[in-house]
């Protein structure tokens, strides 16, 4: 049974067709990549999978779960957990605090236990703050917990908000453009970081990415969108040779 | 000069432990009321600094409440004076018309109570529709909810019109404003530094990244919303029976201004930056007072300079050390001390 299923999924914008038709079935444990030009519409299919948008019409399903109409923190607290293509961490908290708030959905008191800080408050803070603890200590931040989190090097900003997206203890992780503003040496890191990162935390990967090197290293299967349509599906060697891709997309920089 | 230097230092090492111990609080609590009492029954304290320092206690709450939703949550709401206005004639028509005369004084914390729930439940009410919508909306919500309290209270007769209500007892007293005032202080800290208000902080940060989180914002902000609103009550019953006279001008959005003057002078998200601006304020005014109108001139100018060289506020975004939560800085410390002893069993 396929983990998230997505059939016809269709998202207009005023008129102007951001996702068209959408179909795919991502299984456990598979690492899917979402590629196409600028605008083609890869962004608003995560978006519309994590409910920050609600899908003009079709549905997305996770473990046979409706997920249109549900929003954000339902999806999330369902195990689906994104990062975002310009880096959004709550810049003037702490590390720890940023790890600590994805923690939000597992906390077991009440608001009035939160007030008079009674009854489970104590056992539930300790926990999370180790559970935060031990999850940056894995992504080698745990020296950094009390920096700021606008104060990390870009790189860093970049594993955080990974170890974040991990911290709501996801099923399935959405990241876009993990790669952006590395350098191919970087990339080549990231690639072995993210395939660590979905045995050890044995989650389903999808990603977003401009960097054809990464995404061809190390993805399973790709899906090509062009103007909100998807215009191929298939492994990446497929993908490489489709005529219709290498028209819309790399067709571009093999004739440069 | 280096001798007083250690002098200091020795004295904020002692305070810093005295703070980290378990019965600081309590004990804190208890010498302050009973300081409080004893000042106010025999009168050491003349009655016009008594008044005064009521006025201090009152300004604090007002400013710390609002701290949470203007410094913490990063919305922007004018409606602190409304919500004051509900818990002021609450608490005094209970005083007035329904508390037997002879058990006032004893009925007293029941009435503003009453005055601050009952600011909790119409904060409820104005919250769930104004956070549907974003940002700079709730300033326009709370100024509209603002003019409408007091419009409502000028227009029914039971309750004075415009001519306002009197007849309370003078039953704000300094323990009183003390024993509310540290509780307002601390279950406003305890929400801050909870889920709940790292959830608060989150939504100031960045609203969307938030939900994504698992953050119920709504939930969070309607929590927030009732807490601040809640506390406004309080003060606004303490208020009446501290002036022993209301009327509906005494709420309108000047009074919501002057809570935001004390909320941005000490600084936003910080609880020592709302005690210390709402301290100054307070006395501020009252030094100034000779000066007359010339007041309203000077205190604007002071904001204006403010703003330019400390746009945060005195403490913004900073936070004095006895007001956080020594607890997590010790569970961080022993958790390191465990990793440090793993790390040292396996090389």
């Amino acid at each position: 049974m396929p983990l998230l299923e997505i059939s016809k999924l269709t998202h207009r914008f005023a008129g102007l067709c951001a996702v068209s038709d959408f179909n795919c079935a991502i299984e456990p444990h598979e690492l899917v990549g979402v590629i196409g030009p600028n605008g083609a519409g890869k962004t608003t299919v995560f978006n519309l999978i994590t409910g920050v948008y609600r899908a003009s019409e079709g549905s997305i399903k996770l473990n046979n779960q409706e997920l249109v109409g549900l929003t954000p923190h339902q999806i999330t607290k369902l195990g689906i957990a994104r990062t975002f293509q310009n880096i959004r961490l709550f810049k003037e908290l702490s590390v720890l605090d940023n790890v600590r708030i994805a923690h939000y959905g597992q906390i077991a008191y009440t608001p009035a236990e939160a007030l008079l800080h009674i009854g489970r408050f104590r056992a539930e803070e300790k926990r999370i703050i180790h559970q935060a603890l031990d999850l940056l200590s894995i992504f080698k931040l745990d020296e950094m917990a009390g920096e700021k989190a606008k104060n990390l090097p870009y790189g860093l900003q970049r594993r955080l908000e990974i170890a974040r997206a991990l911290a709501t203890e996801p099923n399935l992780l959405l990241l876009d453009e993990p790669a952006a503003g590395m350098n191919p040496n970087e990339i080549i890191q990231l690639m072995d970081f993210i395939g660590w990162i979905r045995k050890t935390f044995s989650v389903t990967i999808i990603l977003i990415e401009h960097q054809m090197r990464l995404v061809m290293g190390i993805c399973e299967r790709l899906i090509v969108l062009d103007f909100g349509a998807t215009i191929a599906t298939g492994v990446p060697a497929e993908i490489q040779n489709n005529p219709k891709v290498l028209e819309a997309y790399l067709g571009v920089e093999v004739a440069v | 000069m280096s001798k007083n230097k250690t002098i200091y230092d020795h004295f904020m090492k002692r305070w810093h432990t005295l703070t980290d111990k378990k019965y600081f609080w309590p004990l804190f609590m208890i010498t302050g009321i009973s300081f409080c009492t004893a000042a106010s029954t025999f009168e050491f304290i003349d009655l016009y600094l008594q008044l005064i320092l009521i006025y201090v206690g009152i300004n604090i709450i007002l400013t710390v409440s609002l701290n949470l939703i203007n410094g913490y949550m990063g919305e922007f709401s004018v409606g602190h004076a409304g919500f004051m206005a509900v818990g002021a004639y609450v608490a005094s028509l209970l005083t007035v018309h329904v508390f037997p005369t002879g058990a006032q004084n004893l009925l007293f914390p029941l009435a503003i109570l009453a005055g601050g729930l009952a600011a909790a439940l119409v904060g409820f009410l104005v919250a769930i529709p104004s956070f549907k919508t974003r940002g700079d909306y709730l300033a326009i919500v709370t100024l509209a909810f603002c003019m409408i309290v007091k419009s409502v209270l000028e227009n029914i007769d039971a309750i004075g019109g415009p001519r306002g209500l009197l007849g309370m007892g003078k039953l704000t007293t300094l323990p009183w404003v003390f024993f509310w005032t540290a509780l307002s202080v601390w279950i406003i800290r305890n929400l801050v530094y909870s889920n709940f208000g790292r959830g608060v902080l989150s939504i100031r940060e960045d609203e969307i990244a938030s939900d994504l989180m698992s953050v119920n914002t709504r939930q969070v902000k309607i929590i927030a919303f009732v807490v601040s609103s809640f506390f406004a009550g309080i003060a606004g019953g303490l208020f009446a029976h501290a002036l022993q006279f209301i009327n509906p001008r005494m709420f309108d959005i000047i009074k919501s201004t002057d809570i935001l003057i004390m909320v941005y002078l000490g600084g936003i998200a910080s609880i020592a930056g709302s005690v210390i601006g709402a301290i100054i304020y307070t006395i501020l005014l009252e030094v100034l007072r000779p000066l007359g109108v010339w007041r309203m001139v000077f205190m604007p100018l002071m904001l204006v300079l403010l703003m330019i060289y400390r746009p945060r506020g005195i403490m913004g975004l900073k936070e004095a050390r006895m007001f956080m939560p020594l607890r997590d800085f010790v569970t961080e410390k022993l958790w390191r001390q465990k990793k440090k002893e793993a790390g040292d069993a396996t090389p």
